[in-house]
């Protein structure tokens, strides 16, 4: 009886076989490969989500101790 | 399903491998970008009661407990003694309630408000609750914390601590729709890189036979040298963060001592924190603070799967006989060095590596789970296998291609990103934008958390899937005692007036005085065991006679035998 709310369908769209040690990560080369193709359209997305003003915010994140 | 040797009791599990009693604990960064003053307990307490009013919406009766202080012992030391209260830290008298006085709260909301809304039908501010899926979510210190149910394997960690993650961002939601509220976010870090550090716990459940020094012996190394596997990855050097650069866990800088009680003060590598929760003659919880916590899946079975492993190898007495000379100073040197080639010294003289000592302990893991058989594809225990298919494979792309291994290693992760910015925009590390990735790497929110869009992106490999997790917020693993206390919670909440790791505690009408039920063995409470009691009675009374043999022929419940 998950809630509605608890789903982020949108974040999490991609499915990954977990029961099959026998498919391991793709090569190195291939992710390597992957990795400089999309970077920068990753880039160019998170620029979007950002928190504007990078310093204020990094600033104003201050925390009490914790264990 | 995990395979059992044929002839284990059902309250027992196959040893020599990763599966293990065990559960994780998060203590959440919490900001209100709009009001930064703002109390930070005050707004931890504010999350937990916007789960509060969630779960009450959802479940008849109110899915919500208080927790049972009883049997907190948090100043009992594993190396034999307990500290006394005067002696202790304020911080770590972690077993009363904390007290939020009307006028801390009036401080930070308004005491109208405070009036109108800001407390349970008992007029206090709710800090503590028991989720349906066994799982407690409070107040500790000055953040929210969410502690997972037990579970007996690292897969099943990975579901229910990212369930936490979910609980989190369903309270960040909730305020959020509040118009009244300011937002308030919440971060999977560890630190506000401005000296301050708060936890990500792990517990382990061990056989109190095993002396304290061979876990002391056995896990230093290990937990010296781990983070490359899973550190989370952290902007700045220094517990303050003030020198530039990147290094490879949260934690590493705030950790000051080698063994010891605190886990706010001088931290220690090994704490000896020793509160069972359990039969304290039978077992001892073994209380890690030294990880950081982990959004990446992999990293955080990792984590906790080659540490079940490790403890198994200290149980059967075939840990490596190594020793870190200055091992707070060697964790740190390996955090610092991305490059993974700094050394430290061990005490037979040799210089090696965290890959090189990590090495170690994989060999000997697997030497031992061969033995014992608990590795075996067909007759195996169905997770050590895969926990060392993967160790090996990490370790064998940190030593050839670490960037190889940025889909599954969190630090690494988090550098490849970092680097894309100071590749692209030729910046510095002391850059804000870049000191701004690394915080929102661990923002809760889906649409904001950096690591959730490298997910998004397919970047990111996944351990368990999105049904899996989102069934794990509402549903407590079956095969431990968690399974009793969440389907109490679940089934019975309005009956249910407290619960604790070890006891659930009824009023329930015309049985008299409270009824606590105790559940002091980890391995009992579970569905076989008591899933069809749950099944049979849809009341609490009748529940909780048949359980307590107040009726004639009762089934084995969570204490029976």
């Amino acid at each position: 009886m998950a809630a509605q709310e608890h789903q982020q369908p949108q974040s999490r769209d991609v499915e990954v076989d977990t029961d099959a040690p026998e498919a391991p990560p793709a090569a190195p080369e291939a992710q390597a490969s992957v990795a400089t193709q999309g970077v920068d359209d990753l880039l160019d997305e998170i620029d979007g989500v950002l928190e504007s003003n990078a310093e204020e915010f990094v600033r104003a994140f201050v925390q009490k101790g914790g264990q | 399903m995990t395979a059992r040797p044929e002839g284990l009791p059902s309250d027992k599990l196959p040893v020599g491998g990763a599966m293990r009693v065990m559960g994780s604990e998060t203590e959440y960064g919490i900001h209100a970008p709009s009001a930064p003053g703002a109390n930070a307990t005050m707004m931890s307490a504010r999350i937990i009661q916007a789960y509060a009013n969630l779960t009450r919406q959802r479940a008849a009766g109110g899915a919500e407990t208080r927790w049972d202080y009883t049997d907190e012992e948090p100043l009992h030391d594993a190396r034999g003694w307990t500290v006394e209260r005067s002696a202790a830290d304020p911080s770590q008298l972690t077993d009363r309630p904390p007290v939020l006085d009307a006028e801390a709260v009036a401080l930070a909301y308004g005491r109208q408000e405070l009036e109108a809304d800001g407390s349970d039908e008992s007029g206090s501010l709710l800090m503590n609750m028991v989720l349906g899926n066994g799982a407690r979510l409070y107040v500790d210190h000055a953040h929210p914390e969410y502690s997972s149910p037990e579970v007996t394997n690292p897969r099943d960690i990975v579901a229910w601590d990212a369930a936490g993650d979910l609980v989190a961002l369903a309270t960040v939601r909730k305020v959020a729709a509040d118009p009244e509220l300011p937002s308030i976010n919440l971060y999977k870090n560890n630190t506000d890189n401005k000296s301050v550090s708060y936890g990500s716990h792990e517990n382990y459940l061990m056989p109190r036979s095993v002396p304290f020094g061979d876990i002391v012996r056995g896990l230093t190394p290990f937990f010296v040298t781990r983070q490359i596997i899973c550190g989370a990855g952290r902007l700045g050097i220094g517990q303050d963060g003030s020198t530039p650069g990147f290094q490879i866990s949260q934690r590493a800088d705030f950790f000051e001592a080698e063994v010891g009680l605190e886990t706010t003060i001088r931290r220690p590598i090994i704490n000896t924190r020793d509160e069972p929760h359990a039969t304290a003659d039978k077992y001892r919880r073994l209380h890690v603070i030294i990880g950081d916590a982990n959004l990446s899946q992999v990293s955080n079975y990792l984590k906790f799967g080659t540490t079940a492993l490790v403890l198994s190898l200290i149980e059967a007495g075939q840990a490596p006989k190594i020793e870190v000379h200055e091992p707070v100073a060697g964790l740190q040197a390996i955090s610092h060095d991305t490059s993974l080639t700094a050394t430290v010294r061990l005490l037979d003289g040799r210089r090696v590596t965290a890959l090189d000592i990590q090495w170690m302990y994989y060999e000997a893991a697997a030497k031992l789970a061969q033995e014992t058989g608990v590795s075996d594809s067909f007759s195996g225990d169905g997770h050590t296998r895969d926990v060392l298919e993967r160790w090996e494979s990490t370790l064998g792309l940190l030593g050839s291609n670490p960037a190889g291994a940025a889909g599954s290693v969190e630090w690494l992760a988090k550098m490849s990103l970092l680097d894309g910015y100071r590749n692209r925009d030729g910046v510095e590390w002391n850059d804000a934008r870049l000191g701004l990735v690394d915080l929102q790497w661990s923002d809760v929110r889906p649409e904001k958390g950096l690591y959730y869009r490298m997910l998004s992106r397919g970047r990111m490999q996944t351990i368990v899937d999105d049904a899996t997790i989102s069934r794990a917020v509402a549903e407590p693993p079956s095969d431990t005692r968690a399974y009793f206390r969440g389907k109490c919670v679940s089934s019975f909440g309005k009956d249910v007036v407290g619960a604790s790791w070890d006891s659930v505690i009824f009023d329930v009408p015309g049985i008299g005085k409270l009824q606590r039920v105790p559940t002091r063995e980890p391995l009992r409470g579970t569905e076989a065991l008591t899933g069809q009691l749950f099944r049979k009675h849809a009341t609490a009374g009748a529940f909780l006679r048949e359980l307590l043999g107040l009726d004639p022929a009762p089934p084995p419940g969570p204490q029976a035998g």
